[in-house]
């Protein structure tokens, strides 16, 4: 029987095609779990979002009124985590991306601290929260002790991404100004940064998602109290933590639960848009690509 | 061949003071250096000549980069790499503890193999290094960017775009910008690393007729592989060779002797394209 031979054009051809409905097929599946997720949040929160829900504080165990001591208590806790967190992230990058060598022991060590501290589950954060921030230190179940242990959280991430950004800048930059007379804070400053902007916006938008995201680590430290804090020492609730409570331990608490998972995404999209317009522009003032 | 060409005749472009008495303004001293323990440069010593050109040639790998990078002391950028020997700018050491490493490269422009502008204006790139080193007045910094840029033949093409990326100037452009930004410091010397070797010949004959016309007014030192070119810009050429991995100084002269009568066998074999 004669064998059938395929041209090998044709042969490419196929495996080209193929390849590409693989890949299309993929990203479908990905962007179709968004999607998903997204319409099946509108579907189920939109008609209990209202004006009145985000300005009024819960009442019943958040059967009834809204989120607004919610929402403020969560946005305190990520005010005070990206305070403490994102000078020293950033100071360590500088140091990590600029002043050691890459393959030195020191900066090894520093980096290898950084992958176990970014795989510890955040569970484990919590009790340390608690123990570190709550307990030794004194501060209780509070704001600050919550945004602490959020900050503790979030350093690798934004190390890495900082460090990362700024080894990405082409070394010729770093010869060319030195070769200027430039000391090293002025290239840092005026060329080294402005070229990292991207990465260092999109190392705080992921911390930021980290950050609003926590419910565990947040337990034991920024507590459970759903009243509106009256200062950074007080208890308050993160908006992940009530949409967990009223889903599990609120019977009737499912449309509030759908509502503020709503608000939640939302708060997410808007900031991430909110920060990427900001890197861009200050990009596009400092540095001309 | 080339017998009008004498290496102290000046070309029409040239407008600083004639080369012709040799006054040592850098003198390099049993410099050695080493990369981790490796010799890569072994014990050269060498004069480079005011207001000359001096081209540094040599296969790849003979350490004619890193000896250029030691008399700036960018070599001190460099983790793990060890410099000895001395080099005297003007009589004085560059090592010396008293010496100021960022006046020092003040006073020596330094141009690269690949253009390397800022990711900024063109007005920025020429302003930021003056800014860094306390030229800060508005007038003063704009009448220096104009005199640079006319200098290197810019001003023409770029006056009426100062604040456009300097990244969307061509590559012939984008290294005359460099060269213009290592001018505008005022440097006394300029060091060069193949400053042509990544344009292309139009852009390469462009670069080469500024070099020459800085000649005199600065002391150039240049690294490049095109033989023809250091043949036609060079007063003196320095003619490098890699003996075991360490870079060492062959043979050194008036670039004239050194192409046409050169007394090292290694030499004559480099000029003449037989080894190398």
């Amino acid at each position: 029987m004669p064998e059938i031979i395929i041209p090998v054009s044709v042969r490419q051809k196929i495996r080209d095609f193929s390849l590409q409905s693989l890949m299309y097929l993929a990203v479908l599946l990905v962007s179709a779990v968004f999607v998903w997720l997204l319409a099946d949040l509108v579907q189920g929160g939109m008609a209990h979002l209202s004006w009145a829900f985000l300005t009024e504080s819960p009442r019943d165990a958040g059967r009834a009124g809204g989120i607004a001591s919610i929402l403020v208590s969560t946005l305190l806790i990520l005010l005070i985590a990206l305070i403490a967190a994102v000078p020293l992230a950033w100071a360590t990058a500088v140091l990590l991306a600029e002043f050691v060598p890459i393959d030195s022991r020191f900066g090894r060590i520093v980096r290898f601290s950084l992958y176990v501290l970014a795989g510890v589950p955040s569970i484990v954060f919590g009790l340390f929260g608690n123990a570190f921030f709550s307990i030794y230190l004194g501060l209780g179940f509070s704001i600050l002790s919550g945004g602490l242990t959020l900050a503790c959280m979030l350093l690798p991430i934004l190390t890495s991404t900082a460090e990362a950004g700024m080894r990405a800048v082409p070394d010729a930059y770093r010869l060319s100004a030195a070769a200027l007379g430039m000391t090293r804070t002025a290239a840092l400053i005026h060329l080294i940064f402005p070229a990292a902007t991207p990465a260092l916006a999109a190392g705080l938008l992921i911390g930021i998602g980290r950050a609003l995201a926590e419910t565990a680590a947040l337990l034991f430290t920024s507590g459970y109290v759903d009243r509106m804090p009256g200062s950074l020492l007080d208890s308050g609730r993160a908006l992940a933590l009530h949409i967990f409570d009223l889903s599990m331990n609120v019977p009737g608490g499912d449309m509030p639960a759908y509502a503020a998972a709503l608000v939640l995404v939302s708060l997410l999209l808007g900031i991430n848009s909110l920060a990427m317009m900001f890197a861009h522009g200050l990009q596009r003032r400092r540095i001309l690509t | 061949m080339n017998g009008n060409h004498d290496a102290f005749t000046l070309g029409p472009l040239e407008t600083g003071p004639a080369c012709c008495v040799p006054h040592p303004l850098i003198q390099v001293r049993n410099l050695s250096l080493q990369y981790d323990g490796k010799t890569a440069l072994d014990t050269i010593t060498l004069d480079i000549y005011q207001g000359c050109i001096t081209a540094l040639i040599g296969p790849s790998g003979c350490g004619k980069t890193s000896f250029l990078s030691t008399i700036n002391r960018l070599t001190d950028l460099i983790p793990r790499c060890n410099v000895t020997g001395q080099i005297l700018i003007g009589g004085q050491d560059i090592h010396h503890p008293n010496c100021d490493v960022q006046t020092l490269r003040r006073r020596i422009g330094m141009v690269f193999q690949k253009p390397v502008p800022f990711p900024l204006s063109i007005r920025r790139n020429l302003s930021l290094p003056l800014n860094e080193h306390g030229v800060t007045r508005k007038d003063e910094v704009a009448a220096i960017i104009e005199q640079v840029l006319y200098d290197v033949g810019l001003w023409d093409e770029v006056h009426d775009r100062l604040d456009a990326s300097a990244l969307s100037l061509s590559g012939g452009q984008q290294q005359r910008l460099c060269i213009a930004r290592a001018l505008a410091l005022n440097p006394e010397i300029l060091l060069m690393d193949e400053p042509c070797s990544a344009l292309d010949p139009m852009a390469s004959g462009v670069v080469e007729d500024l070099i020459c016309r800085l000649q005199g007014r600065y002391t150039i030192v240049i690294v490049t592989h095109n033989l023809a070119q250091a043949r036609r810009i060079a007063n003196y050429a320095a003619f490098f060779w890699v003996r075991e991995r360490a870079g060492q100084l062959v043979e050194f002269g008036r670039s004239q002797q050194i192409f046409e009568s050169p007394r090292h066998e290694l030499t004559a074999a480099y000029v003449n394209g037989s080894r190398g």
